[in-house]
């Protein structure tokens, strides 16, 4: 590529300067990433028309109905329309997974979906067919409130993701909060910090030139930070997620969003 | 926020609808990259290949694009032409430019008086900060232009980097 | 087989002027990007996209690598006749996609 981002480090060493505690961002200062875009960039998320995420969104509602594995089952087969089954899923996930005894999150819901019920290999992460399942899941929750489910077993995990939040990674030395509530709104480069609100995920993103799920955009800030990025479907991310979708509570759902 | 289009259709896919055709092209073609980009002269020529070496007269062509962007990777971009649209006096084509890119070339779209106004909007790729360029081929043979400097960003922690 | 997303009005008064919104699933690769292995992704774009409403191409565009990926085009048409609005992409290797709006002018 012809663009390159050799400019983060000086900038991400100016910001080494500031914060020691971290201060989190009070309920009526919060807000979603879109409102840090530019007005062509929120116009491209606000209609459908021109929302390119929605061509994800088409193919979800195509493999949402199509049979698949040796059970020869759709997802429509047991749950019927996703506008009602799925309505709000979405908003509350991750959840606790008594079988596991673990929480999952959507994608790890769809695989297991797979398994369980469709007898079928799991979808690869970040594969087109499983953001197209779960960008269509996440528009059943468009416009509800991010509602993370008040479950004691996911206490000790999402403690646990707030920890890694607040935990300074790679060689830059930043955790998550460092950037995301300590020095939002302020610029990284020519880009605005934003306070990393997870409430409009699978994105389809302009530089990614597609959709990719919330992992992956987590990974982008490791790697930016210098660090070895966690495995896509590892614990850290699912706690990382049900710690953001914690602090993200009430807000509104975005997905799919379009993002710079 | 909208929730639905209910006014419009949205086509789903519907295959009866639809064919997918093999052509009589042959295999994809390896392009070799070239050492280097398009230049404001490549672009020149560029239009001059579009023009066929006619006088290109600056004004009545609006290139509608913010000049500081978040992200050269989809560019939203409306080319506007003052015409009246009508059978005798229309814009038979716009001609989209750049100096920056590997090659000069965006796009070419063609308008007919039954497009009501001479108006395209569509998405680029610009891999630096650079003009852009659009030329309009009118009904009457004559060409104008309008151009745009835009300045091209980075959003924060792209990928790769 | 690419997804395509199309907005066209279901009804529109006769002579006016409408909009039309196009999008389709294509990685417009445009043949200059390595991939991770360090060689050139063949280039694979979408060249060509005609519209035709009532028999006659109204709106054609011919593309190059800098249309971004999942190319959008939107423009006007002036509405003449109930009937189907045809829209085609052909890409570099001459495969074409079709589809059709229905619109009801009164």
């Amino acid at each position: 590529m012809i663009l390159r981002a050799l400019w983060i480090l000086p900038a991400c060493a100016m910001l080494l300067a500031v914060a020691i505690a971290h201060a989190e961002i009070p309920a009526q200062e919060r807000k979603s990433g879109a409102e840090f875009m530019s007005p062509q960039t929120q116009a491209m998320q606000a209609d459908d028309a021109s929302n390119p995420g929605m061509l994800a969104v088409l193919d979800g509602e195509a493999a949402w109905n199509e049979k698949a594995g040796a059970a020869n089952k759709a997802c429509a087969d047991c749950h019927g329309a996703a506008e009602q089954s799925m309505k709000g899923v979405s908003a509350r996930y991750p959840a606790f997974n008594a079988a596991t005894s673990q929480p999952i999150d959507v994608a790890g819901q769809v695989n297991q979906c797979r398994a369980e019920r469709q007898q079928a290999q799991p979808l690869r992460a970040e594969s087109r067919e499983l953001l197209a399942l779960t960008t269509y899941i996440g528009l059943q929750s468009r416009g509800m409130p991010v509602a993370p489910p008040d479950d004691e077993r996911l206490t000790p995990f999402r403690e646990r993701g707030k920890a890694l939040f607040n935990q300074r990674l790679g060689q830059l030395n930043f955790s998550c909060a460092h950037c995301h509530e300590d020095n939002w709104g302020r610029k990284l480069g020519s880009a605005p910090i934003p306070q990393a609100h997870a409430n409009a995920y699978p994105i389809y993103r302009l530089e990614w030139q597609d959709v990719g799920s919330l992992q992956r955009r987590l990974r982008n800030c490791m790697s930016g930070v210098r660090a070895a990025p966690y495995s896509y479907g590892s614990l850290e991310f699912i706690e990382l997620e049900l710690f953001l979708a914690e602090r993200a509570r009430g807000m509104a759902v975005e997905t799919p969003g379009v993002r710079p | 926020m909208k929730t639905q289009i209910l006014s419009t259709q949205i086509l789903n896919i519907d295959p009866s609808r639809r064919a997918f055709l093999a052509g009589a092209a042959g295999a994809a073609v390896c392009v070799i990259a070239p050492s280097a980009r398009a230049t404001p002269e490549a672009m020149a020529q560029a239009i001059k290949d579009f023009t066929g070496g006619k006088s290109v007269r600056e004004g009545g062509v609006e290139v509608d694009i913010p000049v500081l962007l978040e992200s050269g990777h989809s560019v939203p971009t409306i080319v506007r032409v003052d015409s009246p649209m009508n059978a005798q006096n229309y814009v038979r084509a716009i001609a989209v430019f750049n100096e920056r890119n590997p090659q000069p070339n965006v796009g070419v779209f063609h308008l007919t008086p039954r497009s009501g106004r001479a108006f395209v909007s569509t998405r680029i790729r610009l891999g630096d900060s650079q003009k852009v360029v659009a030329v309009a081929q009118m009904s009457d043979g004559s060409f104008r232009s309008g151009s745009i400097d835009v300045i091209v960003t980075l959003p924060a922690c792209v990928e790769g980097a | 087989m690419a997804r395509a997303l199309i907005n066209v009005p279901a009804k529109a008064k006769k002579g006016e002027i409408i909009e039309i919104k196009t999008m389709l699933s294509h990685p417009m690769e445009t043949g200059f990007r390595p991939s991770d292995d360090g060689k050139l992704v063949p280039r694979n774009i979408i060249k060509r996209f005609v519209c035709t409403y009532d028999g006659e191409a109204v709106f054609s565009a011919d593309l190059f690598p800098a249309i971004s990926a999942n190319p959008f085009l939107s423009f006007t048409l002036v509405a003449t006749n109930s009937g189907v609005i045809t829209f085609s992409w052909t890409d570099d290797n001459g495969q074409t996609q079709v589809q059709t709006a229905k619109i009801e002018v009164a």
